[in-house]
């Protein structure tokens, strides 16, 4: 691994890594959300995923929340970096693991099959707040909202049942209680 | 009703706001509604350079020189394109350029249209921010904008582009409102509390070393006084990096030379065995911290920087002050004076052993070499350059390789300003225009660009340039005929495969400089060096002079890759002790 010739220092010691939610209140302008993922890919961070809209119209506030993994010096990195650039306005960061946040991600499944089919899929989505949004004799387009695991573990299950397409958002961050970002 | 003005009459309007004296640019098709407003305006003069980059850097080596803004004009396409070398070498290396780029207008955008290309895009990531001005009426607005990012907090390069139909739209004109504020990036505030802990580290360390870097420079001359103050009333051994040098005397006592890899015996032993190291405006460079694991592993860090991001990047500190360091370093010397006068001499018992130890380093005499009779060492060279222009305030630039290297070993610089030198990016090819920009910032001021034939040849063409300007900078070659530091590296790294590094064909430097209408001197034997330096000096007017060195020559010392500070190679005059010294064997 070691390369005696190179001019540059050997990459050492990698620590853990860990799931961070970041939130970041940018301006709404052309460009802005190149900036920010220009960022990431330049600096050789990871984007997991992405979800972005404005909130604000009279602000012209948008807010993006991306997924990423890192070791915590890696995040902090992250952290700084976004602050700095000049369309943000704050960035809040957010352990996965952080039982104070509520994440939730949206994905809409169509399942092509007899009626049986589509009657164990509406029973097996129960847990997920399913909406059905279009149903014909051979098919049915379910919305659900779950955590990210439990779509994957949905998209498993309902293969069989004949699940042929899958659309699915980046995960969106909010805090529990009455407390806001600040 | 007020006036109205162009798009063109703006961006003059603004220059003219900011107090801006000097642009570099070249013109094309899509800037010309600019170059045409430039006849009206007489307190800018415009500085027609040769090719973008050159533009560019001189841009910069105006900046550093002065501690203004550098401003840029080009056209789109090639012209926007051309500068982004010397737009990332000003992010890396922190300084502070308005760039104004042409576009094709707004309805031909995204059409690939004739000298279209995506400026912002492609500028992104080598500026602190860019603009596409889409409006009229946002230009006044991101023209103060863009200076104002350009120059607080962190300095650095902004790119505003802006389509011909702007530049020809009309509008009225905003001055830049003071007491408005634009939403600043800067998070400099530190605390008193962190102030506190800095002395209570102080007044403990028995090995300390203080290592600086071009923060201090960014922070302006004040700072530097405020580091020589600071470092006197400590009576700290103190290092640099390659841009810090000169914010503290190269000559004083204190001063245990430039770190890093081809840095001092004495100063990377500091660094590597201390106890405390406060790092003021520097930012843990891989070229300066050698292998991180094994990096100066017995001290507590200290790390001042006004780039909150800087922290921590590389290097975990144990206290950081986030803030100008100007400012920081003020309110800490306030601190010290404030308490009671046993401080200092404490502090001078405390240092006394580890100042021993330095005065024991110091006599490995790392910088040192074989000198000849018969060719002329390139060290020599620098030194000879040095002891006959340190009576004047002399500038010096440089290109990227060896000749940088020796240049910053044996030049003493003694006041900020007086270096620029591409350090984080490593430009060949930006000295010589660099030149021109300091020459222009300081027409009574020596300025020599000391080179390598290698690098001064990818920027070359801007001696046309400094003729036309009659700009009397002295082009320093030192020629070896190869690229050095890449030979250096083949000859250490890669058994002597010097797989084309050696340039075959070389023009003949004094005749080259006839055709530029200036003057050529070549220096062949150490006899003649001395005398021909003078003659340069002497002469008013541009000069290249072709000093033909020693081409087996090497830059020592140095730490070669993934090793910690302790573990250099010294020069020929270290052979037989050349591998591990002293305390670092302990440590393989």
């Amino acid at each position: 691994m070691a390369n005696p010739k190179s001019a540059y220092s050997i990459p050492t010691k990698i620590g853990k890594f860990d799931t961070h939610i970041f939130v970041v209140w940018v301006d709404n302008e052309a460009g802005v959300l190149a900036r920010v993922v220009g960022l990431f890919s330049g600096r050789g961070y990871n984007i997991e995923s992405l979800a972005v809209a404005e909130v604000d119209a009279t602000k012209n506030i948008s807010r993006i929340t991306i997924v990423t993994t890192g070791t915590p010096q890696v995040i902090d990195q992250i952290k700084l970096q976004l602050k700095k650039l000049v369309p943000v306005h704050k960035v809040a960061d957010f352990k996965r693991e952080d039982k104070n946040v509520i994440f939730k991600e949206m994905a809409l499944l169509k399942v092509v099959g007899n009626k049986k089919k589509i009657e164990k899929t509406l029973k097996a989505c129960k847990s997920f707040n399913p909406v059905i949004l279009d149903k014909t004799k051979q098919s049915v387009v379910i919305q659900i909202t779950a955590l990210r695991r439990e779509i994957d573990k949905m998209s498993k299950k309902l293969k069989p049942l004949g699940l042929t397409s899958t659309s699915r958002t980046g995960a969106i961050a909010m805090t529990r209680g009455a407390e806001v970002f600040k | 009703m007020s006036k109205l003005y162009s798009g063109a009459e703006i961006v003059f309007k603004c220059l003219e706001d900011q107090d801006v004296k000097f642009i570099f640019g070249y013109p094309g098709g899509a800037v010309l509604p600019i170059y045409d407003e430039l006849k009206n305006h007489s307190t800018i003069k415009h500085i027609l350079v040769r090719h973008e980059q050159g533009a560019g850097h001189a841009a910069e080596g105006y900046a550093r020189s002065s501690g203004k803004p550098g401003v840029v004009l080009v056209t789109s396409g090639p012209g926007a394109t051309n500068v982004v070398t010397a737009l990332t070498d000003a992010y890396m290396d922190s300084v502070p350029l308005v760039c104004i780029s042409g576009q094709v207008p707004t309805h031909l955008i995204g059409t690939d249209a004739f000298q279209e290309c995506d400026t912002t895009g492609i500028t992104r990531p080598c500026t602190k921010h860019n603009w596409l001005v889409k409006d009229i009426k946002d230009l006044s607005k991101i023209l103060h904008e863009a200076f104002k990012v350009a120059t607080t907090g962190r300095p650095g390069p902004v790119l505003v582009d802006i389509p011909k139909d702007i530049q020809f739209a009309k509008t009225n004109y905003f001055k830049q409102k003071k007491e408005k504020k634009i939403k600043e990036k800067v998070h400099n505030r530190f605390f008193e509390k962190e102030i506190d802990s800095l002395i209570e580290l102080i007044s403990k360390a028995k090995k300390p070393v203080v290592y600086s870097g071009g923060g201090v420079i960014n922070s302006g001359p004040k700072a530097s006084e405020a580091l020589r103050e600071f470092v006197r009333l400590i009576g700290f051994p103190i290092t640099s990096t390659l841009q810090g040098l000169g914010a503290f005397p190269g000559d004083d006592n204190q001063f245990i030379g430039m770190l890093g890899m081809h840095g001092t015996y004495e100063a990377n032993n500091a660094m590597h065995d201390c106890d405390l190291l406060i790092n003021i405006g520097a930012r843990f460079d891989d070229r300066i911290t050698g292998k991180i694991d094994e990096f100066s592993p017995k001290s507590k860090k200290v790390h001042i920087d006004i780039d909150p991001s800087s922290i921590n990047k590389i290097i975990k500190v144990d206290l950081a002050i986030v803030g100008d360091v100007n400012e920081v370093l003020k309110a800490t010397i306030k601190k010290i004076n404030k308490k009671q006068n046993g401080f200092k001499n404490s502090n001078k018992q405390n240092t006394s052993k580890w100042w021993e130890q330095i005065q024991k380093w110091r006599l490995k005499n790392s910088l040192g070499f074989i000198n000849s009779d018969q060719t002329i060492k390139p060290q020599h060279a620098v030194q000879r350059l040095y002891e006959l222009t340190k009576k004047q305030d002399t500038f010096i630039t440089t290109e990227v390789g060896q000749h940088q290297m020796w240049a910053a070993q044996h030049y003493k610089f003694n006041k900020p300003n007086r270096w620029m030198t591409s350090g984080g990016l490593g430009t060949m090819g930006y000295g010589l225009p660099a030149a021109v920009g300091v020459q222009i910032a300081h027409p009574d001021k020596l300025v020599i660009d000391i080179a390598g034939e290698a690098s001064v040849l990818m920027t070359m063409q801007e001696m046309s340039t400094a003729v036309q300007y009659n700009l009397p900078i002295k082009i320093f070659v030192l020629n070896n005929q190869y690229m050095g530091m890449v030979r250096q590296w083949q000859e250490l790294l890669h058994e002597k495969n010097y797989s084309e590094s050696y340039s075959e064909a070389l023009p003949d430097f004094v005749k080259l400089a006839e055709a530029y209408g200036c003057k050529g001197i070549k220096a062949n034997n150490p006899n003649e060096l001395d005398s021909k330096i003078k003659e340069m000096i002497d002469h008013n007017g541009p000069v290249i002079f072709d000093c033909q060195v020693d081409p087996n020559e090497n830059c020592f010392p140095m730490i070669p890759s993934g090793k910690p500070h302790n573990q250099m190679i010294l020069g020929p005059n270290d052979k037989e002790e050349n591998k591990i010294t002293g305390k670092g064997k302990a440590l393989v």
